[in-house]
């Protein structure tokens, strides 16, 4: 079983995009949104959901209002402000550390796991997804992001598919690290700004110190041709693959407009570039470049262009 | 003034609308707190005043001589932050949060604190636009969470006189709420789609649980049906839209090389104006 993982080193740069133009390319595969902070691949792929679990991960405290003496002793170890003698008053701050809880001398406190979000198995135009949400300022999304990607396999092998797309999270933190471990590749999706180079170097860091193979796929590459070429320059200078280049196009903007991929708007000026990208990468991941047979009778229909 | 730029997600223009915003004032702080990628810097260019300062927290140090390997610190951390191996505990550093629970569990005084970098800090004026003063912060690679490092900053900025502009992470974690807290107003930038609405929705559920006087920037507007969606659901939401910034091909080019884009000037400057007037009505 492969596990492709598209990510960025910044969000807005066609991520999800690309990701659902892969989904739609791919034959086989099951589909996981591990960007669990702001999950967005259910907005593109028509998702009705077929189950729903809690997550759970964490402690908060829990505070037995009766055996409290008020001593204060909470309020002094709490190094986060969070507590005042038996009263959390900034929930916010707290880290669910236990510190309270431990050294309570009257034991009125009591350390129980927090619910921090859910996720789902869903139904999509494009097979199964798996994906997630986490609740509001928790932390644990790097947990949350390794439950999504341990029931997408499950799911590949009880179904037999040979493939995992992971729609990853932004950034180089903790739910990027969680996303990127031990996949097999991971598609990097770049533009060609300044920040686009600068947060390339950062990623590269990253794969190079988990030792993943990163290809990448620079997209709006029409944007500015002359950084586009630089990018090339030094993706090849440091041995990274450049597997794609999608020209600058409306259609990404109208797609995500209309809750479509780019491949399903009519006249889509991308579909040649989208194709290239995905026979790189089913070609290093040694899988049938085909795409799927419904696929192939609507090119044939002309219903594309 | 302390200002903050939020969104559900990244790359809906967060530090467009930033540097937009300090280009158009004359004398400002900008923090930049999206300290996995700061990209400030890249357009600002500042000269940066000496060496940058390091931002660390404290973790525990084990003493292995004092050490018996008795547990009660293991057992005490609920990060998993500490193992026992053989008659010794080993400290997995990436995992703790320094609480400082392990410390006072420790009967043996084998625990005791050292300072770890997390990140660094650096500051500087603008090269091109010296009304600029910017406070950057990298996190290290490798360093899950960004929140002490952001919480630093923030102390830092907050010495400074005059109005600051935070740029902060993007998402709705533990990491921007750290940012966006204790703002005077916190703006959200979102596009129009179906991805801006449902991000906008997550972000605002965090600025209502802190209290936060909250507006909405909708970048990369077309005057289309996607812009309406937004505009209803603000609405829905009694949440004001400070100002709509056009979808433009030039911007984008100007933007990728490097430059703040003079074309939306006129645009940050009423958003400035609606601040001034809020916290004068504030206040
Ligand atoms: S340490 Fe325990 S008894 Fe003392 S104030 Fe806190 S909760 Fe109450
Ligand atoms: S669990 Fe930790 S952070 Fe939360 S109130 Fe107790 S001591 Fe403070
Ligand atoms: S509590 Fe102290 S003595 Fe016991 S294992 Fe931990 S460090 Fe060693
Ligand atoms: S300081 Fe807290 S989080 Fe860190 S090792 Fe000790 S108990 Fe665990």
């Amino acid at each position: 079983m492969k596990e492709l993982v598209i990510v960025s080193g910044k969000g807005g740069t066609g991520k999800t995009s690309i990701s659902a133009a892969l989904a739609c390319l791919a034959p086989q595969k099951v589909l996981a949104d591990c960007d669990v902070d702001a999950a967005n691949f259910h907005l593109v792929s028509g998702a009705t959901i077929r189950e729903t679990h809690t997550f759970t991960a964490g402690f908060e405290p829990h505070i037995d209002e009766a055996a409290c003496s008020h001593c204060g002793k909470c309020t002094s170890l709490c190094r986060f402000g969070a507590i005042n003698s038996g009263i959390i008053t900034a929930p916010l701050n707290c880290e669910g550390c236990g510190v309270c809880a431990f050294n309570c001398p009257e034991h009125a406190i009591a350390m129980k796991e927090k619910q921090a979000g859910h996720w789902f198995i869903s139904h999509t135009r494009f097979g199964s997804l798996i994906h997630a949400e986490l609740g509001l300022s928790v932390e644990n999304s790097g947990k949350l992001v390794s439950k999504v990607r341990q029931e997408a396999k499950k799911m590949a092998a009880t179904e037999h598919l040979p493939l995992i797309i992971t729609d990853g999270p932004p950034g180089i933190g903790c739910p990027a690290i969680a996303a990127l471990s031990g996949a097999t590749l991971a598609l990097a999706v770049v533009e060609p700004s300044v920040s686009g180079m600068h947060d390339l170097g950062r990623l590269a860091d990253l794969a190079d110190h988990f030792r993943l193979p990163l290809a990448i796929c620079i997209n709006k590459s029409t944007l500015h041709q002359e950084n586009t070429n630089q990018m090339i320059t030094w993706c090849l200078s440091k041995g990274l693959p450049v597997f794609g280049q999608i020209p600058y196009s409306d259609t990404f903007r109208t797609a995500a407009q209309s809750g479509q991929t780019v491949l399903e708007m009519p006249h889509s000026d991308v579909k040649k570039e989208l194709t290239i990208l995905w026979q790189n990468i089913a070609s290093h991941l040694r899988l049938p470049s085909q795409t799927s047979t419904l696929d192939l009778l609507l090119q044939k229909l002309n219903i594309f262009r | 003034m302390l200002i903050s730029i939020a969104s559900g997600k990244g790359g809906t223009g967060k530090t467009t609308l930033a540097l937009l915003l300090a280009a158009a004032h004359s004398q400002v702080t900008l923090l930049d707190c999206d300290v996995e990628e700061p990209n400030c810097h890249l357009f600002l260019q500042p000269q940066w005043q000496a060496a940058g300062q390091d931002i660390t927290v404290m973790v525990p140090h084990i003493d292995s001589d004092r050490c018996t390997g008795c547990g009660a610190c293991s057992a005490v951390c609920l990060f998993s932050a500490i193992a026992i191996s053989g008659n010794s505990a080993i400290l997995f550093d990436e995992l703790c949060h320094s609480c400082g629970g392990c410390l006072l569990a420790c009967q043996q005084a084998a625990i005791s604190e050292e300072q770890k970098t997390i990140g660094t800090l650096t500051a500087g004026t603008a090269a091109a636009h010296p009304g600029i003063y910017l406070l950057k912060g990298t996190l290290k690679v490798g360093t899950p969470s960004a929140v002490p490092l952001i919480k630093q900053m923030k102390q830092t900025g907050l010495q400074l006189a005059g109005d600051i502009l935070i740029d902060c992470p993007p998402g709705t974690s533990c990491s921007m709420v750290t940012a966006v807290k204790d703002s005077d107003f916190c703006i959200l930038v979102t596009e129009p789609t179906p991805f801006g609405r449902h991000d906008l929705e997550l972000a605002l559920n965090i600025t209502r649980l802190l209290r936060l006087p909250t507006g909405v920037v909708l970048n990369k507007s077309d005057g289309a049906a996607g812009d309406e969606s937004i505009e209803t659901f603000c609405a829905s939401r009694q949440v004001p839209i400070l100002a709509k910034i056009p979808h433009s091909l030039a911007f984008a080019r100007q933007y990728a090389a490097g430059c703040i884009p003079g074309e939306f000037q006129s645009i940050a400057a009423s958003i400035w104006q609606q601040l001034k007037a809020e916290r004068s009505a504030g206040t």
